[in-house]
């Protein structure tokens, strides 16, 4: 039997499509939890990326910050905050979210950083207002790498969330976890199928989200 | 007894053996990626229309979890350190293609132009002008590959015990002892501090020639950061 056999047996298997444990179940969990992670991260990283990338200030602070988060294991951060935190979705979110600040944040930074400064300069000169320039001419300009910041950072999530059922969370990973302990491999690889494909399908959203959302003049010159 | 830097005996290491194997177990995949990555890029830089293929392949395995990476091998090399560090390779080799390609590519058409004047063979003009100049943009793939490298081994604890500092991890939970995960995560990003700063410091000593201060703007302007965007993507 090699891997591939493993999977289709996971897959053909009928009690593994319904019920609490059953694929859809999982996956939405899954869904869910990556998500809620990831609003919780944006709703941070997103303006806070946006006003210093605006003003220009706190740079250093932001690769210090980026580099500190890099150091940090996420599996270490996983377990650590279950043992002293205990059962719950609270000691799960805090790795997930805490890890998903700094490449949405020091992406959005640089994006909006970066920006060419002669159409900033153009709108300031035409009167607009500080807010109207972040939101109307450098938002549009940087979206894409910003974009990029948000891919990575959920990429980050949705494999993370995979490996948080060591440590009771529900969603995909459970499949690969349980699977280990009951030397059951059909549900291992079947788990890490699943996991591969929704992390592939992340991909596939945000390369369908930056198509609509980006403006063709930017995606022309870029 | 009860000391910080008391390690389960299930473990079989002692703390500075767990350290060392951990070392083992993420630097030697980076070592592997940037053996395999050189070559691979010198191609992409040579046949330009392998690039995008290229780098579309590289950012879908990136995008692959390591834990569904490390069970599916374990049909193949058992649970074992092997099947951390195949993973932990393909991610360096995927994080260093496009960092030597960028820096190789950045080596400015006038100093290739002055080099092949002065008789320099496409093999020597490589490996005594290009590859130097590069070497900002290498290390600074390095850095991003052996950091989160040295965070990923801890995942192997998950497919048998073989995450070295990470296998604290699931020491602390079976023994009720959160002070070991507290070792664990701090020596881990310790590691991956010093190891950060010694590739800077091996930067600092491959290129002499750039201004010291390196901290404030000017050179940093130029170099790191076409590349910053990019690496944030290696963030795992």
């Amino acid at each position: 039997m090699n891997v591939l056999s493993f999977v289709n047996a996971f897959f053909s298997d009928s009690a593994h499509w319904h019920g609490y444990d059953g694929i859809p179940h999982r996956v939405l969990e899954h869904i869910g939890y990556s998500l809620m992670a990831l609003g919780i991260a944006a709703a941070i990283g997103l303006p806070v990326g946006l006003l210093t990338g605006h003003t220009g200030r706190g740079g250093n602070t932001l690769a210090f910050i980026a580099t500190a988060a890099r150091a940090l294991p996420s599996f270490g951060l996983l377990v650590l905050m279950f043992v002293l935190l205990g059962l719950g979705l609270l000691p799960v979110m805090i790795p997930l979210v805490v890890l998903a600040i700094p490449p949405i944040l020091v992406t959005t930074y640089e994006a909006v950083r970066s920006v060419d400064p002669s159409p900033v300069d153009a709108a300031r000169g035409m009167g607009m207002q500080e807010s109207r320039i972040l939101l109307q001419v450098e938002l549009p300009v940087a979206l894409p790498l910003i974009l990029s910041g948000l891919r990575s950072a959920a990429i980050q999530i949705v494999s993370t969330a995979t490996i948080a059922a060591y440590v009771s969370l529900g969603g995909l990973g459970r499949y690969i976890v349980d699977g280990l302990y009951q030397r059951d491999y059909e549900k291992v690889v079947g788990g890490a199928t699943l996991v591969a494909v929704l992390a592939l399908a992340t991909l596939a959203v945000f390369w369908a989200v930056t198509r609509l959302a980006v403006s063709p003049g930017v995606r022309r010159s870029a | 007894m009860n000391g910080f830097f008391d390690i389960p005996s299930d473990l079989q290491h002692s703390y500075l053996g767990l350290i060392g194997l951990h070392l083992r177990e993420a630097l030697l995949p980076v070592l592997a990626g940037l053996l395999l990555a050189l070559p691979l890029a010198q191609l992409c830089v040579r046949f330009r229309w392998l690039y995008p293929p290229v780098l579309g392949v590289t950012t879908v395995l990136y995008a692959i979890p390591s834990l569904a990476f490390f069970v599916v091998l374990i049909d193949y090399t058992g649970q074992t350190e092997l099947t951390v560090m195949i993973p932990l390779a393909v991610y360096s080799l995927v994080v260093l293609v496009p960092a030597i390609v960028d820096g190789v590519r950045s080596v400015p058409q006038e100093t290739l132009a002055a080099a092949t004047a002065m008789g320099f063979g496409p093999v020597r003009r490589y490996v005594q002008v290009q590859l130097p100049i590069a070497v900002p943009a290498i290390i600074a793939g390095l850095r991003v590959a052996t950091v989160s490298s040295i965070s990923l081994v801890s995942v192997g604890t998950l497919i048998g015990n073989q995450g070295a500092l990470g296998n604290l991890l699931a020491d602390a939970m079976f023994y009720h002892r959160p002070v070991l995960a507290v070792n664990s995560v701090v020596t881990t990003a310790f590691l991956a501090i010093v190891m950060d700063a010694l590739l800077v410091l091996v930067r600092v000593l491959l290129t002499p020639w750039m201004p010291r201060g390196t901290r404030k703007r000017p050179k940093a302007a130029g170099a790191p950061e076409p590349a910053a965007p990019a690496l944030e993507d290696a963030v795992r």
